[in-house]
């Protein structure tokens, strides 16, 4: 088994691209934030599987794709839902990083897997929703393959609006159900 | 009564709906069945329809029970141009006699007059009859109370959201429940012959598009394949379904050889083609598309690769259509801001005019006689069916009483 306690900043990242995201595409470390932790790790060194400094970065949380990290709440896969803007699948900016280490995570545990299970708010038609949600699946999907998943690991399921979990109409209700759950 | 029944309220406009009298019906032999009131039933059908408006009961000039009894200059003054009158007779038997007759004010005389034999059971698809005989009468129209109606209902419980697909009489009444599921049920759509429900059930941990016969209770899982397998819409001859896949990676529109089990993809494009529907002809189907990078209404020939046309440019959100029984125009969302209302686009003029107010009004639905379009809106924060009539004149309201109640399905006939 690997053993792999890999710190990372939360540099380890990709630009933000458009809705289609070519890997050649993703691989970029975004210099600014990477600027502000001299630890901070890069792809290549995940890759390389060479140590990394086990430090906790300051104010954040950890980063570590070891067994069951996902369960740790001090890690940062303990986060598991993803939001997204109205009408939209692309992933924002703001999710992109937590998306990556869970494809991470899954490259490097080759024994775990996924279902993405993608939502929708209530505006709008019910079968354009579902389409939505799936594409919006679909998207997290992508991201987690350039990152080392493997198909296999990762199946994708589309509720659209049917299973929401804020049941007000208002806008913080329906951000909270744009929306897909990585559930492993 | 043990079962929740819609609750149908008409909420809006009377403007240009005919005046028309029915008297209470004289019953024979035994006492007024609650549930089978013939002639109140009649009044409710035509109320709902839009199309005629008749008189409350309160406030009846006349009574008359026989047709001798009718006094036509009294009803012509008061502005009616029909009454109906009749009996309904319990018979040795056991069953019931109904006697109606419809009778034009200004002719001065009897222009329909039907006996029926009903059970208790029956006695309100017989009103439903009687109510359909005036309607195409006066109309020309035909009358479309007969038929049933589909639809889900939600309720939320501790376990989640529990969900019903249910089929009931048009006004709501006798609903019997085809299918309870703790994952969610979608898109319910009639067979053209009114036997068969098809629709999307995620009992299994997927989507899975099943055919439904609703009197054996009989289904068939049609579609199961990795991804969507959504809106299902059936050809007018009955014979294939068309339906939304994702199993190539993007929603895209298919159709299904129900015999065959053949499957031909329709459209082929990265973004969302989903929601098709038949033109009456069979030959074309109208859908949903993304590919201008927002929801429009498409419509292309009903074979792989024809060439898309589209039918939506204003606004940025145009989706679900339901086309008429006549096939001249498509009623659908319209979404404007953050408000989603039913619009109708007339196909030979491609002109479009909005019929409701919104906020979240979504599913429409044609009554199979083009009367008005039934569709799912929220009220007071509770999902509602609600109904307009194709001028946008009237409108009403079917609450459910226990819990929530959306995407309604009109039967072309009943079987």
């Amino acid at each position: 088994m690997k053993n792999l306690l890999l710190i990372a900043a939360l540099a380890l990242s990709l630009s933000a691209c458009g809705d289609r995201i070519k890997p050649d595409e993703g691989t970029t470390v975004d210099e600014n934030v990477a600027a502000e932790s001299e630890n901070s790790a890069s792809a290549g060194g995940i890759d390389g599987g060479s140590g990394l400094d086990g430090t906790a970065l300051e104010g954040g949380k950890l980063v570590s794709y070891e067994k069951g990290a996902i369960n740790d709440a001090n890690n940062v896969l303990f986060e598991k839902i993803v939001y997204f803007s109205f009408d939209s699948n692309k992933v924002d900016d703001e999710y992109l990083e937590l998306v990556k280490h869970h494809g991470k995570y899954l490259s490097f545990n080759a024994d775990a897997s996924v279902r993405l299970e993608g939502h929708a708010d209530e505006r709008g038609t019910r079968e354009y929703n579902v389409a939505l949600a799936e594409q919006r699946a679909q998207a997290v999907k992508q991201l987690m393959l350039y990152e080392g998943a493997s198909k296999d690991q990762i199946s994708v399921i589309s509720y659209g609006e049917e299973k929401p979990v804020a049941f007000g109409h208002d806008e913080e209700s329906m951000s909270l159900n744009r929306r897909v759950e990585i559930v492993y | 009564m043990a079962q929740a029944v819609l609750k149908i309220d008409i909420t809006e406009g009377f403007e240009g709906a005919l005046p028309i009298a029915v008297i209470p019906f004289q019953w024979n032999g035994s006492a007024r069945v609650a549930n089978g009131d013939v002639s109140a039933i009649i009044v409710s059908d035509l109320a709902r329809s839009g199309k005629f408006s008749p008189v409350a009961e309160k406030d009846l000039i006349a009574r008359p029970q026989k047709l001798a009894d009718v006094h036509y200059k009294t009803w012509r003054i008061a502005g009616m141009d029909h009454i109906v009158i009749g009996s309904v007779t319990k018979q040795v038997n056991g069953k019931y006699q109904i006697q109606f007759r419809l009778i034009d004010i200004l002719k001065a005389k009897q222009v329909l007059g039907y006996s029926f034999s009903a059970t208790d059971k029956t006695l309100r698809d017989v009103s439903h009859q009687i109510s359909d005989y005036i309607f195409t009468h006066i109309t020309g129209l035909p009358g479309a109370f007969s038929t049933r109606i589909a639809y889900v209902t939600t309720k939320r419980g501790k376990a989640g959201i529990r969900s019903r697909l249910q089929v009931s009489d048009t006004d709501g009444y006798n609903p019997q429940t085809l299918l309870t599921s703790d994952q969610p049920i979608m898109s319910p759509a009639w067979s053209p012959d009114g036997s068969h429900l098809a629709y999307v059930s995620f009992e299994s941990g997927q989507a899975e598009i099943f055919t439904h016969d609703i009197h054996t209770g009989a289904r068939k899982s049609r579609s199961k394949f990795p991804g969507l397998n959504g809106s299902p819409a059936w050809s007018p001859d009955g014979k294939k379904l068309a339906m939304t896949l994702s199993k190539e990676g993007n929603p895209d529109v298919y159709i299904l050889t129900l015999a065959s089990n053949k499957l031909q993809r329709i459209t082929d494009h990265w973004s969302i083609d989903t929601e098709a529907v038949w033109s009456i002809d069979g030959k074309s189907l109208i859908y949903t598309s993304s590919r201008s990078g927002k929801p429009q209404l498409y419509r292309q020939k009903a074979v792989a690769g024809s060439k898309p046309e589209r039918l939506t440019y204003e606004g940025g959100y145009n989706a679900s259509a339901s086309v008429s029984a006549d096939g001249k125009s498509v009623a659908y969302v319209h979404g404007e801001g953050n408000v989603y209302r039913i619009a109708v686009l007339e196909l030979a003029t491609k002109s479009s005019r909005i019929l409701t107010d919104g906020p979240l009004d979504e599913s429409p639905v044609y009554a199979p006689n083009n009367s008005m379009i039934l569709f799912a809106s929220q009220e007071k924060r509770q999902a509602v069916l609600a109904a307009v009539s194709v001028d946008g004149r009237q409108k009403q309201r079917l609450a459910f009483s226990d819990g929530e109640v959306r995407e309604p399905a009109w039967a072309a006939v009943r079987k």
